[in-house]
């Protein structure tokens, strides 16, 4: 039976719901208001919500001191080439976990999920050393490996759980067609998979741009991604709050717009199988 | 050439035996229908011919040669199944030409094959569409075209028509048994329908609990049922036991008697009875008759003859039609 909601009542929650989302929105908002602001009036002790005196200067000037272009390349190398790596490593984990499994299949997913339950810091000092000793400190490469590790786990855990929802008959159809496990994968199981790949490659592309700590914490000035870019700004320059609001927005932009553009894909991936 | 021989096959998941041992000789060209009840291991036995599961013991030859270790892929048989397993990403063209791709064939002989294949099934209108666009039928008719495009030695069907209608099982039944007489290439089929079995086998294998109860031509199994077992899956409706004394006037520790071999009568016969549920299907009247001291029984008539419920019966089982089982449920 529906229930009957009285018009008063619908928008009553329909103002909450705003009145939420704004809450949470208004740093952000804030943020790229500033961004546009002179240092005077972003530190005025009676602030103006809309620029009084718009100007583009912060952007120049963060370009200026630490090469915005260079850690936006970084971070674009380093989330999707990590995303797919961790692909290409995870499916074939995946197809295996999801369609030959063994008695301790289970046990191995709960192991991968229990790596990311850890604190990173408590494996900070070994990959440090092991980074030093390889000479993959502040490199590229370095970086897109150590984030293809950790995110690892994720990848893995959304493909079984997409994989899962495969019948396995088609998989069995191909190989009775005279499929070997090659075929199988690359003109079945990755078709067919194509949304859960995608919101997998999405997610982890995210999360991949928003690391911070391994970034911060194993590149300096060569390697750094917008993450070790935001963060040399917020020290030295912590009282120039346009500055900081123009960096923060350039180095937030690309993925915010990623994101919205693929809202459908993430929402319609991450809810899979959800609701058969 | 297709023929297909099983020795002493065993398989076991974990501590579970599903099949204890099974030897079998499937000739070139046979159309051999598996059937059995749910649970007995007929499906198992159809893939580990097919190579989608492992034997845990024994030996599977195709054509006097070794293929128990060969994968799937290598065995070069074609398999329908009960879900059609037809790939959803791909158009009803690329669906059928799926095995030939793999066999690394050229284009122009694929096209050609495609195109006789879709002749053959009616499917030619329906090449571009993809399966989800597709009928229960048209959908199994593309999963029999893909079967039949790669010329395999033998085909491999898991029962694929439970998940027809009733009208469209029975135009399959008929399109798959001209089919076989067509290509006159060896066919297994599985199925717990022993309707299907009866109509589309030219040998049949029953199935129990993983061992083969008999092997032989429809009819055979019919008249000569080797146990008790074999008596009562196969004849609609089910043969009627009977045990005890009655059973022992025939030297049997169980007699048989099929629905069909009954002499009624209102007046006067061995067994006396009261009918329960008259079944009128037009052509035959079953009915369900409770006896006195031997349980309910089923009979067949014509279907002019109109009895009701509370009617009193006597039944008398044609003589030379007794099927007689020892202690063990064996014929004797």
């Amino acid at each position: 039976m529906a229930r009957r909601v009285s018009t008063s009542t619908k928008v009553g929650f329909t103002v909450l719901a705003w009145a939420v989302a704004l809450l949470i929105f208004s740093p952000i908002l804030w943020t790229v208001l500033t961004a546009f602001k002179t240092e005077a009036e972003a530190i005025a002790a009676q602030p103006t919500f809309f620029p009084q005196n718009f100007t583009l200067e912060n952007f120049g000037a963060v370009q200026d001191r630490s090469d915005y272009f260079k850690h936006a390349i970084n971070s674009i190398i380093v989330s999707f080439g990590s995303t797919i790596l961790g692909l290409i490593i995870a499916i074939p984990a995946a197809w295996s976990m999801a369609f030959a499994p063994s008695k301790r299949t289970k046990d191995i997913l709960m192991w991968m999920l229990s790596t990311k339950m850890m604190p990173a810091v408590g494996v900070l000092i070994p990959i440090y050393l092991i980074f030093r000793d390889l000479r993959l400190l502040d490199t590229v490469h370095g970086l897109t490996l150590i984030m293809t590790l950790i995110n690892l786990p994720i990848i893995v855990w959304m493909l079984y759980t997409y994989f899962k929802e495969i019948p396995v008959d088609i998989l069995e159809a191909a190989r009775m067609d005279g499929a070997e496990l090659w075929n199988e994968i690359v003109h079945v199981l990755v078709p067919m998979a194509v949304p859960g790949i995608a919101s997998t490659l999405l997610l982890n592309v995210i999360l991949a741009w928003n690391e911070a700590f391994w970034t911060i914490t194993l590149t300096s000035g060569r390697a750094g991604t917008l993450t070790a870019f935001i963060s040399s700004f917020s020290s030295p320059q912590g009282l120039f709050l346009a500055k900081l609001s123009a960096a923060s927005l350039l180095a937030i932009a690309p993925i915010l717009l990623l994101g919205w553009f693929s809202q459908k894909q993430l929402v319609r991936g991450l809810t899979f199988g959800a609701v058969k | 050439m297709g023929s297909i021989t099983l020795e002493h096959v065993n398989k076991s998941f974990g501590e579970v035996e599903i099949i204890p041992d099974i030897s079998l000789d499937i000739r070139d060209g046979e159309f051999v229908v598996f059937v059995g009840p749910s649970g007995c291991g007929k499906s198992t036995l159809l893939r580990l011919i097919a190579g989608l599961e492992d034997t845990t013991s024994g030996t599977i030859l195709l054509d006097g040669q070794d293929v128990t270790d060969a994968p799937p892929a290598r065995r070069g048989l074609a398999m329908v199944f009960q879900s059609y397993a037809l790939y959803p990403h791909m158009s009803v063209r690329d669906n059928i030409a799926f095995p030939l791709k793999m066999a690394k064939l050229p284009q122009d002989v694929i096209d050609q094959k495609v195109d006789y294949a879709a002749r053959t099934l009616n499917l030619a209108s329906y090449l571009d569409r993809r399966p989800r666009a597709l009928s229960g039928g048209q959908r199994q008719r593309v999963a029999i075209g893909r079967a039949i495009v790669r010329e395999p030695k033998a085909f491999l069907f898991d029962e694929p028509l439970s998940n027809l209608d009733a009208a469209l099982r029975v135009n399959m039944r008929l399109e798959i048994t001209e089919l076989h007489q067509q290509l006159k290439t060896t066919m297994i089929y599985v199925t717990h329908d022993q309707v299907e079995a009866m109509t589309m086998a030219d040998r049949i294998v029953v199935l129990n609990a993983g061992n083969v109860e008999q092997f032989g031509s429809p009819l055979d199994l019919y008249k000569k049922p080797a146990n008790r077992f074999v008596a009562g899956f196969i004849g609609s409706p089910k043969m009627n036991f009977v045990d005890g004394p009655e059973a022992a006037k025939h030297n049997a520790h169980s007699i048989g008697v099929r629905p069909e071999h009954f002499k009624l009568s209102t007046t006067e016969g061995a067994w006396k009875g009261t009918v329960g549920v008259a079944e009128q299907l037009g052509s035959d009247t079953f009915l369900h008759v409770q006896t006195d001291g031997l349980g309910l029984m089923t009979i067949r008539t014509d279907g002019d003859q109109t009895f009701r419920h509370g009617d009193v019966v006597w039944l008398t089982p044609d003589p030379t039609r007794i099927y007689k089982f020892d202690a063990a449920g064996k014929a004797i």
